[in-house]
């Protein structure tokens, strides 16, 4: 709020840090992080560290596109396919064409950006919720990548694209990694951290930020004031599908191979952190930090438990104690910090 | 705004098209290749037989498509006609045999995956005078039901025989690596190598996401630095797998189960020790040839007992032959 009234109550610094949507994740992250310091020896070590933002960036990336969707008030479940489908699109095009690379990167996003258009286009023309929209476009990604992928190569895996020119200028964008000491670092985790602060920037920061949250918060009044609606909705749907080309040009370019059936269950992955990173499920309340750090909880806690040495067979049952945990402590703060803004 | 938005899209794709025309002919794409399906196969049907082969697939595992492969191939050769279909869901999958029972097919072959699941609807089929042939799955409980025949390799079996080896081979603390949360087989397996190395420990990890399976794999080996041998149950894992112990600079020797043509390569190459391959072509193929020569001459192929298709180890020694076929999505 660039300009405040003067008889607005002014809120105490402690108050206003606590009313921010990420702060509730925070205490949760360090309350985990603490956790598994103390619980697994592995964990304490850099290299731990950064296989865990590794971890947490392939989820993360996506999903800063997912929270800044659901600010604006929308689902979108396609985007654990569509890394896939990006990834094939690039693979499988370049190597049946025997086309560079670059070419079938370049089509593979504009082809993605394209079913974000559709996604956001039938949400708005049709009226229909984008939960169900974005659910016939995950069957559809669902069964084409696995059609189209036994049509192109016989199998239901991709082609090994490493010999395919413009291979390692790719992969060094997408997929490469660097040390520092023992540490090793994945290019993600860089552009992961690059994604959050530009989304964080474009939320508080510019006009486009103001649009997100009133399309999110109350569409209605947002339209009659005067924000193009349409056009901030269908950029939003865009805007997840561009990440998921992103972490789809990871796998493509980190593993040489895709399998056709992968990337399934992951859509949830990414509202799990928006949700745990406060952002609100009825959209017009969150921002991109707190997403970071709700994917960075998930990487924490599907880690941790390894690393702790735990029966893996209670796996899921603990990440989902850990994440209904965080989202307590999250609502918890939340409640905290309303409860003394009235007084 | 709309007419601008597609104007640029209309160049995306014009520029792409040239994209495409400019960039022909880039190396390590497909090989040009020459149909080499081999001749005098039979016309779908010639032989007059319809036959339903019903799977438990997941869609999108590399697995079941060399299944279906060999499958395929038995009904071109033979002439049969084949239907193909499948669902993981046990409930789903005893209607879809209903529903092969209710169409009258000359024969139906079941993987048997949830032998009680799919009881019902197989004895529908013995009723009906249809024969059935188990593969892959249900080698304990084919007989009791009604089913003729069965191929397939008997999972723990595969284990134990996988833990033998590495037991031999003076391994102590294999970690064996589930990539399918709750799989009866996936357990079994694991369990044979257990019973053959007592120090086995399991992992679960998410196969649909070959990041995660990466990064799991990774804090495990660095969490534990005793693990000797890792055993994947799927060669897409065993490829993630090679990168989690780089990245771990783990010593662990890697085996695997199934091949896919870089888990080939990597064993040629002597980064994967060996693979124990259960032959799904085989299965596939045998399934419907079996229920073939059963309309056609009354054979019984086993003589009332099943035929294994596995444990085989593909291995340094005979990777040389195997290697070829892997590429032509057969073994």
């Amino acid at each position: 709020m660039p300009t405040e009234s003067s008889n607005r109550v002014t809120l105490s610094l402690s108050n206003r840090i606590l009313a921010r949507p990420e702060v509730g994740a925070l205490v949760a992250a360090v309350i985990i992080f603490i956790f598994f310091l103390s619980a697994a020896p592995a964990f304490r070590s850099a290299e731990s560290f950064f296989t865990v933002l590794y971890q947490s960036s392939t989820i993360g990336i996506v999903a800063v596109g997912v929270g800044l969707l659901m600010i604006g008030g929308e689902f979108d479940l396609s985007a654990g396919v569509i890394t896939i489908t990006a990834g094939l699109v690039n693979s499988m095009l370049c190597w049946n064409y025997g086309m560079n690379l670059w070419v079938g990167a370049l089509v593979s996003l504009a082809f993605c950006l394209f079913i974000g258009f559709v996604n956001g286009y039938l949400v708005m023309k049709t009226g229909i919720p984008s939960f169900l929209i974005t659910l016939g476009t995950f069957f559809v990604l669902q069964g084409a990548n696995l059609g189209v992928t036994k049509l192109v190569t016989g199998s239901v895996s991709s082609p090994d694209i490493s010999q395919i020119d413009g291979f390692d200028s790719l992969s060094a964008i997408f997929a490469s990694s660097f040390k520092i000491g023992p540490v090793t670092v994945w290019i993600t985790v860089i552009w992961w951290f690059l994604f959050v602060a530009l989304a964080a920037w474009v939320l508080q920061r510019t006009r486009t930020g103001n649009w997100i949250f009133a399309v999110g918060g109350n569409p209605d009044s947002a339209r009659a004031v005067g924000v193009p609606l349409i056009r901030t909705k269908i950029g939003l749907f865009m805007t997840v599908s561009f990440f998921g080309w992103f972490v789809g040009m990871h796998l493509l370019y980190r593993f040489n191979t895709l399998q056709a059936g992968n990337g399934v269950g992951n859509e949830f992955l990414y509202i799990i952190a928006a949700v745990v990173g406060g952002t609100l499920l009825t959209g017009g309340y969150g921002n991109a930090i707190g997403v970071a750090i709700g994917a960075f909880i998930f990487g924490m806690t599907s880690l941790g438990i390894v690393y702790a040495g735990w029966d893996p067979n209670w796996f899921k049952a603990f990440l989902g104690v850990m994440l209904l945990l965080a989202v307590l402590v999250n609502l918890y703060v939340k409640r905290m910090s309303t409860a003394r803004k009235v007084g | 705004m709309t007419l601008r938005r597609t104007r640029g899209a209309r160049l995306i794709a014009l520029s792409a098209v040239v994209a495409l025309g400019l960039a022909a002919c880039s190396g390590g794409g497909k090989e040009a290749t020459t149909d080499d399906s081999g001749g005098g196969a039979n016309a779908a049907g010639s032989s007059g037989y319809t036959i339903a082969m019903i799977t438990h697939e997941t869609p999108g595992d590399t697995f079941w498509d060399k299944i279906k492969a060999g499958a395929q191939q038995a009904a071109k050769d033979e002439g049969v006609t084949l239907k193909y279909s499948n669902d993981p869901d046990a409930s789903k999958q005893a209607v879809l045999i209903q529903n092969a029972v209710d169409s009258k097919v000359s024969g139906i072959a079941t993987t048997l995956v949830t032998p009680d699941a799919l009881a019902g609807s197989v004895k529908a089929a013995t009723d009906a005078k249809i024969p059935v042939v188990g593969f892959n799955s249900g080698i304990d409980q084919y007989q009791q039901l009604g089913a003729l025949m069965y191929f397939g390799s008997d999972e723990t079996v595969a284990g134990t025989a996988a833990g033998k080896r590495i037991a031999d081979a003076g391994g102590k603390h294999p970690l064996c690596v589930i990539q399918a949360a709750g799989s009866v087989a996936l357990e079994a397996r694991c369990a044979g190598v257990k019973s053959a190395v007592p120090g086995t420990e399991n992992l679960q990890v998410n196969g649909a996401d070959d990041g995660a399976v990466v990064s799991t794999l990774q804090a495990k080996l660095s969490q534990d630095k005793s693990i000797d041998y890792i055993v994947t149950l799927g060669a897409p894992i065993a490829i993630d797998a090679l990168k989690a112990m780089e990245a771990a600079s783990s010593k662990a020797k890697l085996i695997t189960f199934d091949l896919n043509t870089e888990a080939a390569q990597d064993i040629q190459d002597g980064k994967i020790e060996f693979s124990i391959d259960q032959q799904p072509y085989v299965q596939g193929y045998m399934a419907v040839s079996s229920l073939y020569l059963y309309l056609k001459n009354g054979n019984d192929v086993g003589g009332g007992k099943a035929v294994l298709t596995g444990p085989s180890f593909v291995d340094k020694d005979n990777i040389a032959t195997i290697l070829p076929f892997t590429k032509k999505n057969t073994r």
